[in-house]
């Protein structure tokens, strides 16, 4: 017990998580050899597909050799024209992750930072909003969209962008606990109304107090988004357009060693970015401490 | 702990209100009364709420409106309630019973493979390297739906994946009955890929939650480390566990991309079969039949949600 002592003198409002377990964990935490043998079996069984999407990309054909080959061709201008739609469905992803995220911080961040300043009330109804997506899934949702899309593309076109509009509902879920995680840490109302009291005006207030105080969860909130609209299929397959995850599944029919190339690639892109929104917290976690005052729990 | 933090700044908020008027709060005890000359001026504010509620509008309320109600019209746009009774037929019945199916085999085994994780995870440092790399994988593979796992489990055990191959050397053939990786039951393991780390995601909290104060009560009152997890941590977390064994639930039973990328013909389970109608117009001779579908699978999910939110309230008390 000696090794958590100084923590435990600390006042109980610091959070448990925060607290490093002793060893001395009487019956909660297993032992050494159980936790590894748990964490081996499970992290082996989890890295076998992994392992196997890597090992076919190096299969040469059904010769039961391996071969550069497949790697080689990205950069192969001969060959990597019939990558082109490939190309086109990742700048037409790319065109949906910008829109999605602008969503997120044009309309539904603003709309948190009101809700907390000034409806308070509104809270619980927001955050069910925010829910919605969840208990409506895509598959549900989209049969509502094939009508409203038919309005849409009278009105706005059939370029892709439009699609992001339904892809800001889809990610509502993830930004908004993203966001209200950040917004629960950081007193906004006596923020702001200290930043008032001083004579900042609004924009002030919002550009250079209250934002950068949730710089963390506004990231995190952006890159899941980002992680959310790469990784999307359902709405786009079902309104026919093209999105990176309809045309892998199109390429894989030709050419399945490129379609699983790219899978690796997104897949390491979302890990690094999800590894970067667990910095961030960690982060927060380490400065929250430093600022008491303005800590709600 | 938010109000009485708030309360005692309004009074510089009045102060500064001559200069800027209309920014108060129109709630909260204190502000109620101080503010009530000005209740008039949040009419303005409500102004910034209108952009979200215009789009959640147009995006998330008039479709999902728009899914359940096409179910209760007929293709002239008179209301029927055939759609919604051919939800009842042998065909749509098997449907929904193979979905419940696959989302109640990967909702159990991926909550007690993902719950001994967690419990695995809980002799380690929080902010510890190992910690945090599985929590982000798991925030990863928890999002690993669709095509990319569907190419993930061909590579796998396709007919040519690595594990078939590997075992058909060793005289095993996986496949000796049919190649069932592109039928319900090949649904199974991709699911199960996404689930555990889900219910890694979810049940971490509360376990994190077991204060090592209570263990400390249960040892200094003579209790083995049986008792404590039947009778102390047991009943704490039950809630959490099988409130995250519904999210699992609702979660398989909604994901449709793996599935599509698997089965590219037929109707085996809901979501495929909402696929079929959206794309044929038809299903059992029936136009509207996607809306229907989509009202059963959206009556299934609210009671799954609901019974989730229960749990979770039930849980919340223990994570404070």
């Amino acid at each position: 017990m000696s090794a958590s002592s100084p923590s435990a003198a600390r006042p109980s409002a610091v959070r448990p998580s925060a607290v490093r377990p002793s060893a001395a964990r009487v019956g909660a935490a297993p032992s050494r050899t159980v936790r590894t043998i748990i964490l081996s079996l499970v992290g082996l069984l989890f890295a076998v597909p992994i392992l196997a999407m890597i090992e076919f990309t190096f299969r040469d054909g059904l010769s039961g050799t391996y071969t550069l080959k497949h790697w080689l061709n990205l950069a192969d201008p001969a060959v990597n024209t019939k990558y082109a739609p490939l190309a086109t469905a990742l700048g037409n992803s790319l065109v949906l992750v910008l829109v999605t995220v602008l969503l997120v911080l044009v309309l539904l961040l603003p709309t948190m930072i009101l809700v907390e300043l000034r409806f308070a009330k509104l809270r619980r109804v927001l955050e069910f909003i925010c829910i919605i997506p969840i208990t409506v899934p895509a598959i549900v949702l989209v049969v509502g969209l094939v009508p409203v899309y038919a309005v849409v593309v009278k009105v706005a076109g059939s370029s892709i962008w439009s699609l992001g509009f339904a892809y800001g509902i889809t990610v509502l879920p993830y930004a908004y606990r993203a966001i209200q995680a950040n917004l629960q840490t950081v007193d906004v109302i006596t923020l702001s109304e200290a930043a008032r009291s001083l004579g900042a005006g609004w924009s002030t207030v919002l550009f250079r107090i209250i934002l950068p105080n949730l710089r963390r969860g506004v990231l995190a909130a952006s890159f899941i988004s980002v992680a959310v609209v790469l990784g999307e299929f359902t709405i786009a397959s079902l309104l026919n357009r093209v999105n990176l995850q309809t045309a892998l599944l199109l390429i894989s029919k030709s050419d399945p060693y490129v379609a699983v190339i790219f899978s690796l690639l997104a897949l390491a892109f979302a890990f690094v970015l999800l590894l970067l929104i667990g910095r961030l917290s960690t982060v927060g976690a380490v400065r929250r401490p430093r600022i008491p005052l303005l800590q709600k729990r | 702990m938010t109000k009485t933090l708030a309360t005692p700044s309004t009074d510089t908020s009045v102060a500064a209100r001559p200069t800027r008027p209309g920014r108060q709060r129109p709630s909260g005890p204190a502000s109620a009364t101080s503010v009530a000359p000005r209740r008039r001026r949040p009419s303005l504010a409500v102004l910034g709420l209108t952009p979200f509620a215009l789009y959640v509008l147009l995006f998330l309320a008039i479709p999902s409106v728009l899914a359940i109600t096409t179910g209760f019209v007929d293709k002239k746009g008179i209301f029927t309630l055939e759609n919604v009774a051919a939800l009842f037929s042998p065909q749509i019945l098997g449907t929904f019973l193979s979905s419940f199916w696959v989302s109640g085999v990967t909702a159990v085994v991926g909550a007690i493979v993902g719950a001994l994780v967690c419990y695995a995870l809980l002799g380690t440092r929080p902010d510890g390297a190992l910690r945090s790399s599985i929590n982000s994988a798991s925030s990863v593979l928890a999002q690993f739906g669709g095509v990319m796992l569907a190419f993930a489990f061909i590579a796998t055990i396709g007919v040519q994946g690595l594990i078939t191959v590997t075992l058909q050397n060793l005289g095993v053939n996986i496949y000796a009955d049919g190649v069932w990786l592109y039928q319900v039951p090949g649904l199974l393991l991709p699911y199960l890929y996404f689930q555990v780390p889900l219910m890694v995601i979810t049940f971490m909290p509360a376990l994190e939650g077991l204060k090592p104060q209570w263990a400390e009560a249960n040892a200094t009152l003579g209790g083995s480390r049986l008792t404590f997890w039947v009778r102390v941590a047991g009943p704490i977390l039950a809630p959490s566990f099988f409130g995250s064994l519904l999210l699992l639930f609702a979660n398989a039973f909604s994901s449709y991309a793996t599935a599509a990328a698997l089965i590219s013909q037929g109707a085996q389970i809901v979501p495929l079969q909402i696929r079929s109608a959206l794309i044929s117009e038809t299903v059992l001779g029936r136009s509207n039949m996607a809306g229907a579908l989509a009202l059963g699978m959206i009556v299934v999910m609210v009671v799954l949600m609901f019974g989730y939110s229960l749990l979770q309230s039930k849980t919340a008390r223990w994570q404070r």
